[in-house]
């Protein structure tokens, strides 16, 4: 067992990876949200920001469900083939769930999720190496009313395109 | 007066032989009416300071402890405007007429003296109506800084002697502090008394923290954090806040941690290709053994107080249900079957009670039940409360409550277990996920 290490107050002080992604949301900073910006120019079909704007990065699902609709399973389809065209990038996939629940279900839940995009893209010849995932339950929604409008944005798994090939 | 605190005793709802007789028969009733009980009114006159240095302790050391008592909703301050007598001296007989032209029952008195940065405070607690003491008079020391702890433990001793069963208030919760919008809420660990006071950050708001738990001794907290990017489960010693990682597989989730009894046992759930089962984990070898095995959800699990047991939840059934396993795990026996969806389950410390997290029609609800399922009670309902933690002597639950919209926060709430004096905790700012302590040393 390691000893107890001190408490880092330095935000960035465990490396450079904890820093940047996914450290949008798990730095919990202003900017955290879907709407943060992917890289480069969405103009740019080799870019991050295509993916994210053209390509579509996110899928979303019924309440307290971790099956793909036939709408998600178009998006990931694109999303697979984008990410055979481009070795370079790897992903982190993002499950969420809505505010309805109780916070260590919804993480549960939003792992569902996650592993629903994650087999998909594998499925369809993504490698396993280059796509991990992580939930945020009901940590992070983007829209922030009370009502299903919203919940309906928040229960979604969003593909997260970061620079490097994968493990 | 003794028929008077039996009353309460009842109202309590402990089982004692013979009270109704005795209830009927007091000069004053405390009336059990829809549930509602007739507080028992007690005088708490400023303590008696011994030096000049004591004198401002004096004060707000009576006023803790009041509050503590009046907090409980079974004890009414009377107003120290109505007193005819002053207690200007802590061994001056009491008298009694005095206290009970203002009917009042229970007559808290006390002494506080000050020596460089000690503390020495004495106190006594009178039964009015029977003009006797209830007790022996008792002393406690400690660091003046200390001194709300010393309050407490007072009203800790009366709460004991009037009720029968222990006290809470020298106790301290660790929960979620809050900030900022919904979609970019910031959560720090946070640690303070009971009642709110002394609150202090226990990790930065650079990583989101979730659900913490006390051990048994109260010195370490275990809880969830994204501090690598990934939910991890972590150790904190509260005294130095340093910390480490449990749990550091790459490509998977930790979280729902919980301290057996014993507080060398974790029970936590891990996420492994989306599936999420619960696991135990030896703090001294790090010896890693799993309790559940199936393609559902199972976390949220809690110890019975004498650690054979582990209640937790799972959707095996199709949805959120409670179910209780054997602390080695194998067969689990399903104990929620009422109409809606259960979950955060949470034994009582006394291990007759589960408290949980109801939710049915669109509202949450907290709720107990017996361990077999059986008398289930729901305590409160709203938009969305969750996450109940059990005071130490298992007859009050503090919980979160989130308010609807995009401007909703989140805060602390603590309801007794007949389900009355639902009270919001005084924390600044935003609040969530509490955990209580075990009264304190």
């Amino acid at each position: 067992m390691t000893p107890f290490t001190k408490f880092l107050l330095v935000a960035c002080a465990l490396g450079v990876t904890a820093c940047t992604d996914p450290g949008q949301y798990g730095r919990g900073g202003p900017a955290a949200g879907a709407d943060s910006f992917a890289a480069g120019s969405p103009e740019d079909p080799r870019s991050a920001a295509y993916f994210q704007q053209t390509i579509g990065d996110r899928v979303l699902f019924a309440v307290d469900e971790s099956t793909l609709s036939d709408e998600a399973r178009g998006t990931l389809l694109a999303q697979a083939n984008w990410l055979m065209d481009n070795p370079e990038y790897s992903a982190i996939i993002e499950g969420h769930a809505d505010e309805q629940g109780t916070r260590e279900y919804n993480l549960a839940l939003g792992a569902r999720r996650a592993a629903s995009v994650q087999e998909f893209l594998v499925s369809r010849g993504v490698s396993p190496a280059r796509l991990r995932t992580v939930s945020y339950g009901k940590e992070r929604p983007i829209e922030i009313c009370s009502a299903e409008a919203c919940y309906a944005k928040n229960r979604r798994a969003v593909t997260v395109i970061t620079a490097g090939a994968g493990a | 007066m003794i028929a008077r605190l039996m009353t309460l005793l009842l109202a309590l709802g402990l089982a004692l032989p013979a009270l109704p007789a005795l209830a009927q028969t007091g000069p004053l009733r405390i009336v059990i009416d829809e549930g509602v009980i007739e507080p028992l009114p007690f005088a708490a006159p400023d303590f008696v300071a011994e030096s000049a240095e004591a004198q401002q302790y004096a004060r707000e050391i009576s006023r803790v402890i009041a509050a503590d008592l009046a907090g409980t909703g079974l004890f009414r301050e009377i107003s120290r405007d109505a007193f005819i007598s002053q207690i200007t001296s802590f061994d001056s007989p009491v008298q009694y007429a005095d206290w009970k032209a203002i009917n009042a029952q229970a007559l808290v008195t006390g002494a506080v003296s000050v020596s460089g940065d000690r503390l020495v405070v004495k106190f006594r607690l009178f039964d009015v109506f029977s003009e006797a003491p209830l007790g022996d008079g008792l002393q406690f020391g400690g660091t003046t800084g200390a001194w709300r702890r010393v309050a407490h433990k007072v009203a800790d001793q009366v709460y004991r002697r009037i009720t029968g069963e222990g006290g809470y208030f020298d106790s301290r919760v660790v929960f979620v502090a809050e900030t900022g919008p919904k979609d970019a809420r910031q959560k720090r660990l946070a640690i303070m008394d009971y009642d709110g006071a002394n609150m202090q950050y226990l990790t930065d708001a650079a990583s989101i923290v979730l659900a913490p738990r006390f051990s048994p001794t109260g010195d370490r907290v275990l809880y969830t954090s994204y501090e690598t990017g990934f939910p991890r489960i972590y150790l904190l010693d509260v005294a130095s806040a340093g910390r480490r990682a449990l749990e550091d597989q790459p490509g998977t989730m930790s979280f729902a941690p919980r301290f057996a009894p014993d507080g060398r046992t974790v029970v936590f759930s891990l996420t492994q290709g989306g599936n999420t089962d619960l696991f135990s984990l030896d703090l001294g070898s790090g010896a890693r053994q799993r309790l559940t095995s199936s393609p559902s959800i199972e976390t949220a699990p809690s110890f019975s107080p004498d650690g054979s047991q582990i209640v937790f939840e799972s959707d095996r059934s199709g949805t959120q249900q409670l179910y209780i396993m054997p602390v080695g795990g194998g067969e689990a026996r399903r104990i929620s079957f009422g109409q809606g969806r259960y979950g955060t389950p949470v034994w009582s410390p006394r291990g007759d009670l589960i408290a949980f997290t109801k939710q049915h029609q669109g509202r949450f609800h907290i709720g107990v039940m017996r361990t077999d399922g059986s008398e289930e009670r729901l305590l409160t309902a709203s938009f969305l409360d969750e996450g109940p933690t059990w005071s130490p002597n298992g007859r009050v639950i503090m919980f979160s409550r989130e308010t609807p919209g995009a401007a909703g926060s989140s805060a602390l709430y603590s309801v007794d277990i007949t389900g009355r004096n639902l009270r919001r905790v005084a924390v600044q700012g935003g609040a969530s996920d509490p955990a209580w302590s075990p009264l304190l040393p």
